[in-house]
């Protein structure tokens, strides 16, 4: 629908949502190419925007075994919406683990390539009777905090997480996002750090 | 360059970019996923990075006009369902329900 505004075919929504596979990107995509930015820049501010995921990998380091080209996969499809759901399952023997984590990532990305081209296919008509329907990704990441709770108990990264976004949000409001996880992940391994110098 | 392969080629630098940052804490920290801070990290950043999330969607509500209530709402009742009967697709889809009837209302 965007892309189609700059006078490029619809399936360009279709190959973004199945190669890049990453919304905020071809978000924002489509304000480069408006302003006609050169090759480089796309690269940069691609990789700079997804930096987020570097930490996703790191959490997921024990959980993705030696598994080949699945890995391979189940890294490529390790998006915000993924991440969120493999960490809350929990899987007790390894085969079934490898099975599910799988199907999460490729159920998810099949979403969204199919979403992605009815969006640009069927274009703005369809806009009229899902207004709101954003909400859905709302609901999910709430959900999965009181399951996360359940599953921890402790305050600590709670903690650590409301203030980091309270102070991203307050310094540096436009990447919010990637700025209160680097803050968390280092105020955890700060806390780590003193933890163990007292034992 | 065509206009379709300079798109091409921009789908496939983004590709790259992206699959960057998600393959590359697999190739450098493969040996050390057993090392104690490593495992410290990987049990406390799910439930950190959700709660973040949660923020990150809600930060730009304006609670001084009806959709920023229409949210609220939904969030409470999401919240409550989800409490109260521990379905997440019941939680998410009583939320999502709200809070489309409020806006389109």
């Amino acid at each position: 629908m965007l892309f189609q505004d700059l006078g490029y075919p619809w399936y360009l929504a279709t190959l973004m949502a199945f190669f890049v596979y990453a919304g905020t990107a071809q978000f924002m995509i489509i304000g480069l190419l408006a302003a006609g930015v050169s090759l480089t820049e796309i690269a940069m501010a691609t990789f700079l925007i997804n930096s987020r995921h570097l930490f996703y990998g790191l959490s997921m380091l024990n959980n993705y075994g030696n598994w080949g080209l699945r890995k391979v996969y189940l890294a490529f499809g390790l998006t915000d919406e993924t991440y969120s759901l493999v960490t809350t399952i929990n899987p007790e023997d390894n085969a079934k683990k490898e099975r599910q984590y799988f199907l999460i990532t490729a159920l998810n990305h099949s979403y969204w390539v199919i979403s992605c081209t009815l969006g640009a296919v069927i274009g703005e008509s369809f806009n009229v009777h899902t207004q709101g329907m954003e909400f859905t990704l709302t609901a999910l990441f709430i959900v999965l905090v009181i399951e996360q709770w359940k599953k921890i108990k402790r305050l600590l990264p709670f903690v650590i997480a409301i203030i980091s976004s309270a102070v991203a949000l307050y310094l540096f409001a436009e990447q919010m996002l990637l700025s209160s996880i680097a803050l968390s992940v280092t105020l955890l391994i700060t806390n780590n750090l003193i933890k163990k110098l007292h034992e | 360059m065509s206009n379709t392969e300079y798109i091409l080629t921009v789908v496939l630098v983004m590709t790259i970019a992206t699959f960057a940052t998600r393959i590359t804490p697999f190739i450098f920290f493969r040996n050390h996923s057993q090392h104690p801070t490593m495992r410290y990290i990987a049990k406390y950043m799910p439930p950190m990075i959700m709660s973040i999330l949660v923020v990150y969607v809600l930060k730009d509500i304006d609670l001084t006009a009806d959709t920023g209530l229409y949210t609220v709402a939904a969030v409470l009742l999401t919240v409550t369902v989800h409490l109260w009967k521990s379905n997440p697709l019941l939680s998410i889809l009583s939320g999502t329900l709200l809070y489309m009837f409020l806006l389109q209302m």
